[in-house]
């Protein structure tokens, strides 16, 4: 237990000493990803609020032709301006990016609407631009809405009840409160803890065994009269403690970041407060042993230090690939998820920013089957560490 | 005491070790001589007890390197070649480091040190962080953490790699000292005039095999060579490839 312990408080403080790998794992990880994800949020939020308040000026070819339309339009927040000479200039306008839409209305359209054909107008856009799509989606429904008013008019004037043209009313009725909204885009943190953690531990992982060979310090250290388990397991102690550092202050990052973003105006309020933090935790840390125990292992198989990085690249993927299959697949919770390791914690996580009642045995699942499944990997990396290819 | 009988050792199908046995007893200095390539690293690593000899068997004060490869490694203090220190930790964390781990009693630890820097002369840089050192100091340092904790067994790896005229004629002082105090030292090099200069006994291999194993002066009686140099490549002569 010495010999473990003296391992341990070297890698802690050779770790603490090297900033530049400090900073990727202890910033870069936790941090990046909640001031993205808060970045992304807030532009989003802005945006759709913004297209739906703001006055939309909408460049109208012909206004004197349909003065009543133009009217209607602007008590629809839509100010028709003056566009381009004709449908060719707008046209190229709309492809050069002038302008996003453009409504044109031809000569003929009053003594069409008088004639009770239907009146042609042109409305024109680029439908590949998804950015000009809102603007045009928001001409449309304008358009649709005149129409609609058009219609009753009409259909009063010959003595139906305009209710007639409505046979179905469709109500919807969502049950999704607002922590359930909430858990959709927040779902997505896990990814972030999950890779923040992996990220707190990499070089660690990376140093035990290629890092240690690469630089000349495992032969010294391998012909100690120290047992080689009492090695690797200090070393993936001290990989652990760093993941942890790493993965709290990822939360703690989320828990402040998460008060700076707008959610209420999407109508989400997340279940996120200190307790929820502090559960998190608890629930993610079986999770740090099988990751500290998966990157030694597989670190534990390349030539150089370099070669180490490459593949643990993939593996900061794998653990983010189950809960990316059953977001995809918008999958509930079911009790066989909960044997596999980061998929059970990200679903207990949702769960829990859902603000749903827990259940103990999903729980119980989860710590032990992925308890027991980094015991595993933790033993096999030291058998591993047994084998005389270690020298490389 | 180090007994080496007959060990065995392949890497796939390169066969670099084929059948290796010397004695080196406590206070004698022994060489391991031989060209580049001879296996004079794998023999030295098998007794430091990284690698598993094929067959044979070779022990430390009576401790097989297999069986009892922990007891065997409590008895010794190993400089492996281009042993590498670790760069954010000082040269003085690098060497008590090695000393905890070696089981060093922990009231000791500092008093164990200092004695090593002042032994190797070190002081000068011994609070500096190792990482930007020179080949010399480096080979200073990886040399006082391996002897932290008076083994009694000192095997060196072309130990005066690197080194200056000053550091190799501390380092021959520091064997020579190893020898008075009664201890076991093991060393290869494959400089014939250094190994001379120094070594009671030489045990030169070539191709895996022991070529010749006698003092300085039975060597030169064998080969009927005066000159030292080429006694060494008669000796290497005597051994065929396969």
């Amino acid at each position: 237990m010495g010999t473990l312990f003296t391992v341990f408080l070297k890698e802690v403080l050779d770790n603490f000493r090297d900033r530049r790998t400090l900073g990727s794992a202890l910033l870069m990880g936790p941090i990046f990803g909640p001031v993205l994800f808060a970045f992304v949020i807030n532009l989003s939020i802005e945006r759709s609020f913004e297209s739906a308040e703001s006055t939309l000026e909408l460049p109208v070819i012909g206004q004197e032709h349909a003065p009543n339309l133009v009217s209607f339009l602007h008590s629809q927040n839509i100010d028709a301006i003056d566009g381009p000479e004709d449908t060719a200039a707008a046209m190229e306008a709309v492809k050069a990016g002038t302008h996003d839409v453009v409504l044109v209305i031809p000569a003929e359209f009053g003594e069409q609407l008088a004639a009770m054909v239907p009146a042609r107008v042109e409305l024109v856009s680029d439908q590949a631009n998804s950015d000009a799509e809102r603007d045009a989606r928001r001409a449309r429904n304008a358009l649709r809405a005149y129409q609609q008013l058009l219609t009753g008019t009409r259909v009063v004037a010959r003595g139906i009840n305009p209710r007639a043209l409505q046979p179905i009313n469709i109500d919807e009725v969502d049950v999704s409160t607002p922590s359930g909204r909430s858990a959709m885009l927040l779902g997505m943190m896990s990814y972030f803890f999950v890779f923040a953690a992996l990220m707190g531990g990499m070089y660690l992982a990376i140093d035990t065994t290629a890092g240690e060979r690469e630089r000349g310090s495992l032969e010294p250290l391998l012909s100690l009269p120290v047992t080689r388990d009492q090695l690797i397991y200090g070393k993936i102690a001290a990989t652990c403690l760093f993941m942890t550092l790493s993965l709290m202050l990822s939360l703690t990052a989320f828990y402040f970041s998460l008060k700076f973003m707008p959610l209420e105006q999407l109508g989400m309020t997340p279940n996120f407060g200190p307790d929820v933090v502090l559960a998190a935790l608890a629930i993610f840390l079986p999770f740090i042993l099988v990751g500290a125990a998966l990157m030694t292992l597989v670190a534990s198989f390349t030539k150089s230090y370099r070669e180490a990085q490459t593949w643990l690249s993939v593996v900061l993927i794998a653990p983010t690939m189950p809960i990316l299959i059953v977001s995809i697949l918008t999958l509930r919770p079911r009790t066989e998820f909960m044997f596999v390791p980061s998929l059970s914690q990200h679903l207990l996580l949702v769960d829990m920013v859902k603000n749903e009642p827990i259940n103990g045995l999903h729980v119980a699942i989860s710590v032990t089957s992925t308890l027991l499944i980094g015991v595993v990997l933790t033993w096999v990396c030291a058998r591993l560490y047994r084998r005389e290819g270690l020298l490389g | 005491m180090i007994t080496v009988d007959n060990i065995h050792k392949s890497f796939g199908k390169v066969h670099a070790v084929r059948g290796v046995s010397f004695d080196a007893p406590d206070g004698k200095i022994t060489g391991l001589l031989g060209p580049n390539g001879a296996g004079k690293s794998t023999t030295l690593r098998v007794l430091y007890t990284v690698l598993k000899p094929d067959s044979g068997s070779a022990s430390i004060d009576g401790a097989n390197v297999v069986t009892d490869s922990l007891a065997a490694r409590k008895r010794i203090g190993a400089l492996p070649h281009g042993a590498g220190l670790y760069p954010h930790l000082t040269a003085r964390e690098n060497i008590a480091y090695f000393a905890r781990l070696c089981g060093v009693d922990k009231s000791e630890i500092d008093d164990r040190v200092d004695q090593i820097v002042k032994l190797l002369e070190i002081a000068d840089f011994a609070e500096r962080r190792t990482k930007g050192f020179s080949q010399g100091q480096r080979t200073k340092v990886s040399l006082a953490r391996s002897l932290v904790h008076n083994p009694q067994n000192v095997i060196l790896d072309e130990p005066s790699n690197g080194l200056d005229v000053m550091a190799t004629r501390s380092l021959r002082e520091l064997i020579l000292k190893l020898k008075d105090d009664g201890r076991c030292v093991l060393f290869s090099s494959h400089v014939m005039q250094e190994v001379a200069a120094l070594c009671d006994d030489i045990c030169i291999i070539a191709h895996g095999r022991v070529a010749i194993d006698d003092s300085i002066d039975g060597i030169r009686e064998r080969t009927g060579c005066d000159d030292i140099e080429d006694a060494f490549v008669k000796a290497i002569h005597r051994v065929e490839p396969d």
